[in-house]
């Protein structure tokens, strides 16, 4: 135990809740990011992925709404400290987006509209565990929030969701994103309290 | 409510301006609670300062802000952020958009420029409900050269105050700001929804959306 805090009892909320170490409760939806948000109209909206080799696979606004479509309720965690159980996001995995694109990369650059960039292996987006979301409650995913559409990775800390997700570059060896270059943890789980480089 | 806490932290913070210190507290019982709040003065080795505003109903807050006295121990650890920071090497212009509390490590910004004998021109927008809540309010009066200061009050502005009390508007952060073509860099902080505004209102003013910089704060529906 650490030192104690003369005085201090804290309220203990959501005490029967299972949080990952160092995490609160938050039943507000904060917003993060490290510039203003972009403004991007789903006609001027496409993603990417991009291969090792030099492959490009692109999809429209019209082409990501037209492939199957995933209902996911799942508990988010920001490196902030605060928790968001529950939170229902609608979108496509990343299972059928990487469906059919030959790659042997072990690794993944996330690029967004705006310039923000997060990495993760490739292995973290693939079997059920991440999608392109661009719904949150039943509504389109809002600009603060990273819509049109943003990554949601929620096993992750919230920083890999990278919003405004514009291109997927496949690699062969990892390389660090914008805020783990500037000192955040490069892989990033919450139940390893992984928050910054060294953690 | 707010209170402005000096601790003493052993062989940790200085930093750099903008960057937040992480404050455990722990109860008894071992229950702890992490939060983390702007440095208010960076580049002091050994201590660390930081201005906390009391949310009614804050589980940690209150407790900085009402409670705690002086002696009292508690963890403190970072600094932490490599982003929302002045660097006493930065030469360009520099505007500061401040919502309330959010003028917290704007201030550690100010301060270091004043620490390093720094030439960069500085304007400081900020936005307070009243006079009343203005925090370093007889500092920013202080004349700092190179540093201009302008003031929104959103809900009560002083008397003979030419200027309304309002939300901050394009035509404040166009006036109290620096104009696109010095290429400022713009820090912004404070409560989501202002940050939000503020950074359209800047983009669309002209300046380069890599030059504006964004620290939000407080849950939103």
């Amino acid at each position: 135990m650490g030192i104690v805090t003369r005085g201090f009892r804290g309220r203990r909320g959501g005490g029967d809740v299972k949080l990952p170490p160092g995490q609160y409760l938050e039943t507000g939806f904060p917003v993060l990011s490290a510039g203003p948000t972009p403004q991007i109209a789903p006609a001027a909206w496409a993603f990417e992925i991009t291969t090792e080799s030099g492959e490009e696979h692109r999809w429209s606004w019209v082409e990501l709404q037209a492939l199957p479509r995933e209902d996911i309720t799942v508990d988010i965690h920001c490196v902030t400290k605060w928790s968001k159980l529950g939170s229902r996001w609608t979108g496509v995995s990343l299972d059928t987006l990487l469906s059919g694109i030959d790659t042997q990369a072990s690794y993944a650059m996330v690029h967004s509209y705006g310039g923000y960039t997060t990495n993760l292996p490739l292995d973290d987006l693939r079997n059920g565990q991440a999608w392109v979301a661009y719904g949150y409650d039943d509504r389109p995913l809002r600009p603060e929030h990273g819509g049109p559409a943003r990554l949601l990775v929620p096993h992750l800390y919230f920083w890999k969701s990278a919003k405004w997700v514009q291109r997927l570059e496949l690699l062969t060896e990892d390389r660090l994103g914008f805020w783990e270059r500037a000192g955040y943890h490069a892989y990033g789980d919450p139940w390893r309290e992984q928050r910054y480089a060294g953690d | 409510m707010a209170a402005t806490l000096l601790m003493h932290v052993e062989g940790q913070p200085a930093g750099l301006a903008g960057q937040r210190v992480e404050v455990r507290l722990t109860a008894e019982d071992g229950y702890t609670a992490d939060r983390e709040y702007s440095l208010a003065r960076s580049g002091e080795p050994d201590r660390a300062e930081i201005t906390v505003q009391a949310i009614d109903g804050g589980e940690v807050s209150p407790f900085l802000v009402e409670d705690i006295e002086v002696g009292v121990e508690l963890q403190v650890r970072g600094p932490i952020g490599g982003w929302f920071v002045w660097r006493p090497e930065q030469t360009e212009p520099v505007t500061l958009i401040a919502g309330g509390s959010g003028v917290v490590p704007l201030m550690a910004m100010i301060r270091a420029r004043r620490a390093a004998g720094s030439k960069a021109p500085f304007r400081l927008i900020y936005s307070v409900r009243s006079r009343d809540e203005m925090f370093y309010r007889s500092e920013l009066r202080q004349p700092d050269p190179g540093v201009d200061v302008s003031v929104v009050h959103t809900r009560e502005a002083p008397e003979g105050s030419p200027r309304p009390a309002g939300r901050i508007t394009v035509a404040d952060v166009n006036n109290g700001g620096w104009p696109p073509d010095f290429a400022p860099t713009c820090y912004v902080c404070g409560p989501t929804g202002f940050v939000e505004s503020v950074a359209d209102m800047l983009v669309a003013l002209g300046h380069d959306p890599h030059h504006v910089r964004t620290e939000r704060f407080g849950p939103t529906g």
